[in-house]
């Protein structure tokens, strides 16, 4: 395929106006989103807002209803084999290949990749360089249907990566992990963005995860990108992004203000060292997220605006 | 898509080779797998025992016995029951899975899982027949009549009467929407099919209008090219028109061959096509609702 030369600062995906009808349900209004080049990703939103299926559509599961979307320069609806070997996806599966054993997998899947090894990219990862990646070692000659939840999940990841993608799209991927795989995983996603340079593109429900691992958060609501920007930049744009708690004489005290240091002068001029446990929290990503969410798809949500821009 | 064909032939070759040690991994795999011998020997252990219990009854109009008429069309029976059905679950269950999912995220990856299921389920056929034939000589005299030219007769059926049968069998597996549904859409016609096609019982037996109906399947072909294998050519007498109609068989099987190998590969393609994660993730979730 004549795939056009791109620069290094081309998105690798550059989504325009995404819409997505169910029948008559509106999933996606209007989805506007760009992954750069070796950046990490995070899509967040609730339970039905539409995360699953703009990765599907991104990764050509799926038929969008509308809008332009771009992904390593092709349109994923008519994308050829050339342009799948580039892209990594990890499934959340539950119990195919059950008689195989995770080196006899990633063995007969990695084949798929070898015509498309390039010298920057050989392809596919050897398999067992991948399972000691992905931490499946010691379990290889295992069946795979004796692998707990965890092993499994870490084999899911090995497939996704084994043809060394150029983009890589993870839909949950450390949903039953436990704190130390989630670790471990976290460990993975760094080395694969900064050593191998790959684009990555994930949705999580963890939003400490978010925080650690995106150079850039996405919250998806109401059927479109409502906040687009660092973990920090997104706290900010949150009005009364801090809470300054005291008590005094006995009585406890709450406030929120966006700018605590002139608060806390003014309540020292004020009572002086009668204020006792003074404590200032910054607004955590959570609290930013709930309060976003709220905005876009609370009760009188519909006419609130996107708050995307600020990081452009 | 025309660009894809620059890529085309090497990786779509490689895929083609991948599948074939896909099919033979998974072959290798069932046999090994004592939830799959079961199967073998029960499934073997039930028609010798069944010929063994009626091996001194003649059969009407021939000299020769029961087993000896019927083993033959078991196993052309079989076949036909076994290349369509195995095919049928194993699709709708790699769908709900995740298997055929992981093959659309693979380039070239529906061609690979297609040769595997083609390889897997032709491979299957030999323990299934084997099973029925090694011990069936042991027990029944005079199976084959027919001697070297009868084995080759026996060849070409089986090859043909896969041919007809194993696509649809895929595209079975690839418009039911749902395991479970399997045996509503395809065990229960395919059942109803072999009973009208004169395996256990000669098809004069049934009304006219049936024996019609019986002949637009491929299953009474191939165990009528299976009789005319193993037995004597005497034993035509007995069927349909006084003759083995080898010439009717072949042109019947090979249509459906033709008309399968058509049809298959569009209904695969719209099978790939609608395929996508949330799918998966709906069976599990039907699944775990079936089993509470």
């Amino acid at each position: 395929m004549a795939v056009p030369a791109r620069s290094v600062s081309d998105p690798v995906v550059e989504v325009r106006g995404l819409r997505m009808t169910y029948g008559t349900h509106e999933v996606l209004t209007g989805v506007d989103l760009t992954v750069g080049a070796g950046e990490v990703v995070c899509l967040l939103g609730p339970n039905g807002a539409g995360k699953t299926t703009t990765i599907e559509i991104l990764e050509g599961f799926r038929l969008r209803s509308g809008g332009d979307v771009r992904v390593l320069g092709s349109d994923p609806a008519t994308a050829d084999d050339a342009w799948r070997a580039r892209v990594g996806v990890v499934l959340q599966s539950w119990r195919d290949h059950a008689r195989w054993t995770p080196r006899r997998l990633l063995t007969q899947l990695g084949g798929y990749y070898a015509p498309y090894a390039t010298p920057e990219r050989p392809r596919p990862v050897p398999v067992d360089e991948l399972l000691a990646t992905v931490g499946l070692a010691a379990d290889a000659d295992r069946k795979i249907v004796t692998l707990s939840g965890g092993l499994r999940r870490r084999l899911d990841v090995a497939v996704g990566i084994i043809g060394r993608p150029d983009l890589l799209f993870l839909d949950e991927p450390t949903a039953g992990f436990d704190p130390q795989a989630r670790r471990d995983f976290h460990d993975l996603v760094h080395r694969l963005a900064d050593l191998e340079g790959t684009s990555i593109l994930l949705t999580t429900h963890d939003l400490a995860e978010a925080e650690r691992l995106a150079d850039r958060i996405l919250i998806l609501a109401g059927g479109e990108i409502v906040a687009d920007g660092s973990a920090e930049e997104l706290t900010r744009q949150v009005a009364g992004s801090s809470e300054v708690r005291w008590t005094l004489h006995g009585e406890r005290f709450v406030h929120a203000t966006p700018d605590p240091t002139p608060f806390v002068r003014r309540l020292f001029e004020q009572h002086g060292e009668a204020v006792a446990e003074l404590e200032v929290h910054r607004a955590s990503l959570e609290d930013t997220y709930i309060a976003m969410v709220a905005r876009h798809e609370g009760p009188d949500a519909p006419a609130a605006r996107p708050l995307a821009g600020a990081a452009r | 898509m025309s660009a894809a064909t620059t890529a085309r032939p090497p990786a779509g070759r490689a895929a083609v080779r991948l599948g074939l040690q896909r099919g033979w991994t998974e072959f290798v795999l069932s046999l090994r797998s004592p939830q799959d011998q079961a199967f073998y020997l029960i499934s073997a252990l039930g028609t010798l025992v069944y010929l063994w219990i009626n091996r001194d009854d003649a059969v009407e109009g021939t000299d020769l016995t029961y087993p000896t008429v019927a083993l033959p069309s078991i196993l052309g029976a079989l076949l036909a029951f076994g290349v369509v059905i195995g095919p049928a679950y194993a699709l709708a269950m790699e769908r709900e899975d995740g298997t055929l999912l992981r093959h659309k995220a693979l380039p070239h990856g529906m061609q690979g899982y297609v040769t595997g299921q083609l390889v897997y389920h032709s491979l299957g056929l030999v323990p299934s027949l084997l099973t029925i034939l090694v011990p069936g000589f042991l027990l029944f005299d005079g199976l084959m009549s027919g001697g070297a030219g009868g084995w080759l007769t026996l060849a070409w059926v089986v090859v043909l009467g896969l041919l007809a049968t194993l696509p649809w069998g895929m595209v079975l597996g690839a418009v039911v929407p749902s395991t479970q549904k399997v045996g509503t859409w395809g065990m229960l016609p395919v059942l109803v099919i072999t009973g009208i096609s004169g395996i256990f019982a000669p098809m004069q037996a049934l009304w006219g209008w049936l024996q019609v109906v019986a002949q637009v399947f491929p299953t009474y072909w191939i165990g009528l090219g299976m009789r005319s294998a193993f037995l004597p050519d005497a034993a035509a007498a007995a069927e349909l028109g006084g003759s083995w109609r080898t010439g009717a068989t072949v042109a019947v099987l090979a249509a459906w061959a033709v008309l399968g190998l058509l049809v298959a590969p569009r209904v695969l393609r719209r099978m790939a096509r609608r395929q996508s994660g949330s799918q998966v993730q709906a069976a599990r979730e039907a699944a775990l609702q079936w089993v509470r």
